[in-house]
């Protein structure tokens, strides 16, 4: 392979190379430093005159005489079944000491639109055990559901949470874990890495791991190479994967400083213009394909800046996405955990996965009228605040009181409590049996009848 | 779609000199705007989007990874065009007409590159039935005759653009769309197929005012804001809004004979659900599968980005080409916002001057462009089509002031705002009746008063000023609760909250509430208003509110929206109403 020491140009992340012969757009790169190590990097432009090489982690030790290696072909990752069960860096080699992964297969990170017409329709309940989750916002196999957080808010126990108790209720069919850490600390990594040992879920997973202290740019090709082998286990072995993705913020950081090096026109907030379709190549990766075993489902977690659901991160993922899980800051001051915000959440494939024969016939409605109430009686906290609560109605009075029943008894679980559907939606009944029953005008007459605890009394349970 | 080279003169093979991302520049290539090239050893699909000296600046549909200086390129001499005949209905395309269905046969389960596909079947044997017999004379649009193509028929027209000529032979029976089924006396021979370069309106002979709504079954939009057929709206709203939700209830039942919904940039399960969906529904008028008077573009968010730019124009071009026949054509495009991003990832690529937030500054003039090919239409042919343009808008953080929601609005005419408020509350659609309008209502006046019913414009002005009433009531009872109001007031208060509830509130996932006609929007809202009648009237003789709101006909109300033979019910209703309200009175 020819090596080139035409470097011209060395600027953040990227390299300028000159006088190569014709080189591909998106073609794999080494570079070899003085002392005989090698960096790895990307094409993003190309032209007779010049090459730009963005390398994927830091330019350190990079200088005019490094050489230059054009590999020939863009960035493929090597998978295979014994992936399962080991760490490796974001970059994809491994770090838990253990042998290298020998390659069955090895796939372009890029990985290419599924076919809308390819796609099947994702419908399968996921039972997470968390109520604000199954019962008002479900997470269906094939989707792609973000939780929003804060820095400080426990976004990852919750993560942690879903990973654990996540199952498809009556499905015995093998399932893994794909986790990938962009930027986290050392911290938070060994607190997910001792939660997947101590329930056995390492078995289970492949860990992808970029800290903090690793560089930004290799931020950018670590969810693609997680995503690559959550494709491989899923649509070629069968498994249904879950990925979780965090911190999603740390990876959009790393596209603007990419785009800043660049100098290429800032959209909003000085992310780049191309954030949404860079962002929407990695979420739409998951999904289930017709005629195929397996399913890719995203849980992307990111923590909006200044807890502003309209910055661009949260934004843009927010149209890409099906739904988002809010953790919310007031909430967690308030002591309840998980502190998930059912009002601003939203699970846009909810009505594919539960019903009759899903879950229960009266999900949707008992989920609707808990929203409606809970919603009415927040609203009604700021009225009190004015007023005092004896000049309410005695309506508005029930209302204010239901808000903090479903605080306190349907939001807040146990970080191991496991609740099933049937539980969900009876504590919902429950609660829902505080207002009069005139005023439960989302929920039809039969279904009334049939489960709400005053008249179920001698009714079986379905 | 398939690019065959023009045969009339060969053209120059081009080189590749510079690759980045979607757009590549090529030199030593005959070229004019917007010329459809192949890039590349792989034979990308590309077009030609900027002409700099001796650089031609490219935009490639499909992904350029590994493509290097020095391949070739070479141009197709031709604009980028659909084909249009017989077999568009129920497909489903990607953004440059390459039906879906076709590629997963060809390249697999994921969109890889470098396969066409062309936008019809040009295997598949169609009847074609003549209308004009040898010796009629013809102009460009004339019908030559028919095609059963779904439950809808197709007309085979005369091109566009053709000068008139004599009908010499016209064939009657089974052909390809490529087959010869009309030759003229000069010799011009047409197949079923015609191809119409998409950036390019279809003529017309005049455009006219539209008169006629374009009934979607959806109570907000049919009832308070309503759109004429040939009209244009759009919908902005922040995300889990519902916006593509009412995109797809219009799609289903708005009672336009064909509808195109482009899916531009747009979640993938999204469309699959789409695709899913439509076939098991039936169109309430026909019975007939929905898929049947349908098109699907489907270009997601993660397809390329060229694609997706493109993919509006495809749209519209197969709307326009429908129209022409005759048919009454709604369009969705959702979202209108991630095809202006298209165009402003693409123009920032060619280091163009940004506009406002990065966006070109023909942002405006492109939109308008897209917008005005809606219209209510005389065609060449003389008969009266429409084009019904509803564009999703979906602004950044839900800001109204960002420039595609702007510059929208500066050219439709509806404007259904979607608010995140109300979709928390589980207010579905989650459409804000105060700040949504529509300046049809004048223009429309006359079809309600002879379709629906004389009163129905009186009717629909009182509904909105209790919400407007409302509004203000509400910022009192903010400060200081409902018992301080005057009783009278209090009424209002209640009366509003059932237009809200029982009006506005409409269930897409019920069998029954999906679709609502206008005769029973009428029946509903007038229910509602003898209530507030009677409610008034009560107040005035000294019943107090708390007792009017013990009136159980009231809560009985909203379960008529849930059933489909509901007169009976509803008479039995008013009747209980009645009954309650007079005992009230006479206990006062």
């Amino acid at each position: 392979m020819k090596e080139y020491r035409t470097i011209n140009k060395i600027a953040g992340p990227l390299v300028f190379v000159e006088k190569t012969e014709p080189i591909a757009y998106g073609e794999l790169v080494n570079i070899i430093l003085s002392d005989g190590s090698t960096k790895r990097g990307q094409v993003l432009d190309t032209s007779d005159e010049l090459v730009v090489v963005q390398i994927f982690e830091s330019t350190a030790g990079i200088g005019r005489d490094s050489g230059v290696r054009f590999t020939g072909e863009t960035i493929k990752m090597p998978v295979g079944k014994d992936m399962l069960g080991r760490i490796l860096s974001g970059g994809g080699k491994p770090i838990d000491g253990g042998p290298e992964i020998v390659p069955e297969k090895r796939l372009d990170i890029t990985g290419a639109a599924i076919n809308p017409y390819a796609r099947s329709n994702p419908s399968d309940f996921i039972q997470t055990g968390i109520s604000t989750i199954d019962g008002t916002n479900t997470l269906v196999r094939g989707q792609k559901l973000p939780i929003f957080s804060g820095a400080g808010l426990p976004h990852n126990k919750v993560a942690l949470q879903i990973a654990r108790q996540a199952k498809v209720p009556g499905s015995t069919e093998s399932f893994a874990v794909v986790f990938a850490a962009m930027g986290i600390t050392k911290e938070e990594a060994n607190h997910f890495m001792q939660d997947f040992e101590r329930t056995g879920a390492l078995e289970r997973a492949v860990v992808f791991l970029n800290l903090a202290d690793d560089p930004a740019v290799e931020r950018i090709i670590t969810p693609r190479l997680a995503l690559t082998t959550a494709e491989y286990l899923a649509f070629e072995l069968g498994m249904h994967v879950l990925v979780i993705l965090t911190d999603m913020t740390n990876y959009c950081e790393a596209l603007r400083q990419i785009g800043a090096a660049r100098e290429e026109v800032p959209g909003r907030r000085g992310y780049p213009g191309y954030m949404y379709t860079d962002l929407a190549c990695l979420y739409e990766r998951a999904g289930i394909i017709k005629g195929l075993k397996g399913s890719v489902t995203q849980i992307p977690i990111l923590t909006m800046p200044g807890d502003d659901i309209t910055h661009p991160i949260p934004d843009l993922t927010g149209y890409i996405t099906e739904g988002q899980i809010v953790v919310n800051r007031d909430l967690h001051r308030k002591g309840i955990y998980p502190p998930i915000n059912v009002l601003p959440s939203l699970s846009r494939l909810m009505n594919l996965g539960i019903g009759k024969g899903k879950t229960r016939e009266d999900h949707k409605k008992v989920s609707d009228q808990m929203y409606a109430g809970y919603a009415e009686g927040n609203d009604l906290r700021g009225l009190v605040a004015i007023v005092g609560k004896d000049a309410l109605s005695e309506r508005d009075r029930l209302l204010l009181e239901f808000a903090d029943l479903f605080e306190n008894r349907f939001v807040r679980q146990g970080l191991d409590e496991d609740r099933t559907i049937e539980d969900t939606l009876n504590l919902g009944w429950d609660l829902l049996s505080t207002l009069p029953v005139e005023q439960l005008t989302r929920i039809d007459r039969d279904t009334i009848n049939k489960y709400h605890p005053k008249f179920r009394t001698g009714a079986k349970k379905e | 779609m398939e690019v065959k080279t023009k045969h009339a003169k060969e053209q120059k093979q081009g080189v590749l000199k510079r690759i980045a991302g979607p757009v590549v520049t090529a030199v030593n290539l005959d070229a004019h705007m917007y010329d459809v090239v192949k890039v590349g050893k792989e034979e990308l699909m590309g077009e030609v989007i900027k002409i700099q000296g001796d650089n031609i600046i490219i935009q490639v549909y499909e992904d350029t990874s590994g493509i290097r200086p020095g391949e070739p390129v070479s141009n197709t001499g031709l604009s980028l065009a659909v084909e249009l005949g017989p077999g568009l209905l129920t497909s489903i395309y990607d953004g440059i007409q390459r039906p879906l269905s076709v590629l997963v046969d060809k390249m697999g389960n994921f969109i890889e590159r470098g396969v066409t596909a062309p936008g019809l079947s040009h295997e598949k044997k169609w009847t074609f039935k003549p209308l004009v017999k040898s010796g009629d004379k013809i102009e460009a649009g004339a019908i030559l005759g028919e095609v059963q193509e779904t439950n809808i028929v197709h007309k085979v027209m005369l091109p566009p653009k053709e000068k008139p000529g004599v009908v010499k032979t016209i064939k009657s029976g089974d052909y390809t769309v490529d087959e010869i089924i009309c030759i003229l006396e000069d010799g011009r021979e047409y197949p079923m197929i015609q191809r119409w370069p998409v950036r390019i309106p279809r003529p017309v002979k005049e455009k006219m005012n539209p008169t006629i709504p374009l009934i979607t079954g959806q109570r907000i939009l049919d009832g308070l804001f309503p759109i004429a057929k040939g009209g244009t709206a759009a919908i902005p709203g922040p995300f889990g809004s519902g916006k593509t939700v009412t995109q797809q209830q219009l799609a289903k039942w708005s009672d336009a004979e064909i509808v195109v919904y482009i899916g531009c940039g747009e979640r993938g399960n999204e469309m699959t659900e789409v695709l899913t969906e439509f076939p098991h529904l039936e169109d309430p008028k026909t019975g007939k599968p929905l898929m049947e008077r349908t098109v699907l573009i489907a270009n997601t968010s993660n397809m390329p980005v060229a694609a997706r730019e493109a993919s509006v124009y495809t749209g519209i071009t197969i709307a326009e080409y429908y129209r022409d026949m005759g048919y009454d054509v709604s369009l969705m495009a959702d979202s209108t916002s991630r095809w202006a991003e298209a165009m402003r990832e693409i123009s920032s690529r060619l280091e163009e001057m940004p506009g406002e937030e990065g966006y070109p500054a023909y942002l405006a003039a492109r939109l308008s462009e897209f917008y005005e090919r809606a219209g209510l239409v005389r065609t060449l042919n003389g008969a009266r089509g429409s084009v019904t343009v509803i564009g999703a808008v979906s602004p950044p953080g839900g800001d109204f002031s960002e420039p595609v929601t702007q510059n929208t609005l500066r050219i439709v005419k509806v404007f259904w705002a979607l608010d995140a408020k109300l979709s928390q509350r589980r207010h579905f659609p989650a459409i804000n009746w105060l700040n949504s309008y529509s300046l049809y209502l004048e223009s429309l006046h006359d079809y309600y008063d002879k379709e629906v019913s004389p009163d129905w414009n009186k009717i629909r002005s009182w509904a909105m000023e209790v919400l407007q009433k409302e509004a203000e009531l509400q910022e009192i009872v903010q400060l200081v609760g409902s018992d301080a109001l005057p009783e009278s007031e209090q009424v209002t208060i209640e009366v509003a909250r059932m237009i809200r509830e029982i009006f506005l509130q409409q269930n897409a996932y019920d069998a029954v509430d999906t679709f609502c006609d206008m005769k029973k929007q009428y029946d509903l809202m007038k229910a509602i208003k003898l209530f507030a009648d009677l409610a008034y009237s009560a107040q005035i003789a000294g019943v107090s509110p708390t007792q009017i709101n013990t009136v159980k006909a009231k809560n009985e109300l909203p379960q008529i929206k849930f059933i489909k033979d509901y007169k009976s019910d509803l008479a039995k209703i008013e009747k209980q109403m009645d009954e309650e309200f007079n005992s009230l009175r006479s206990a006062a």
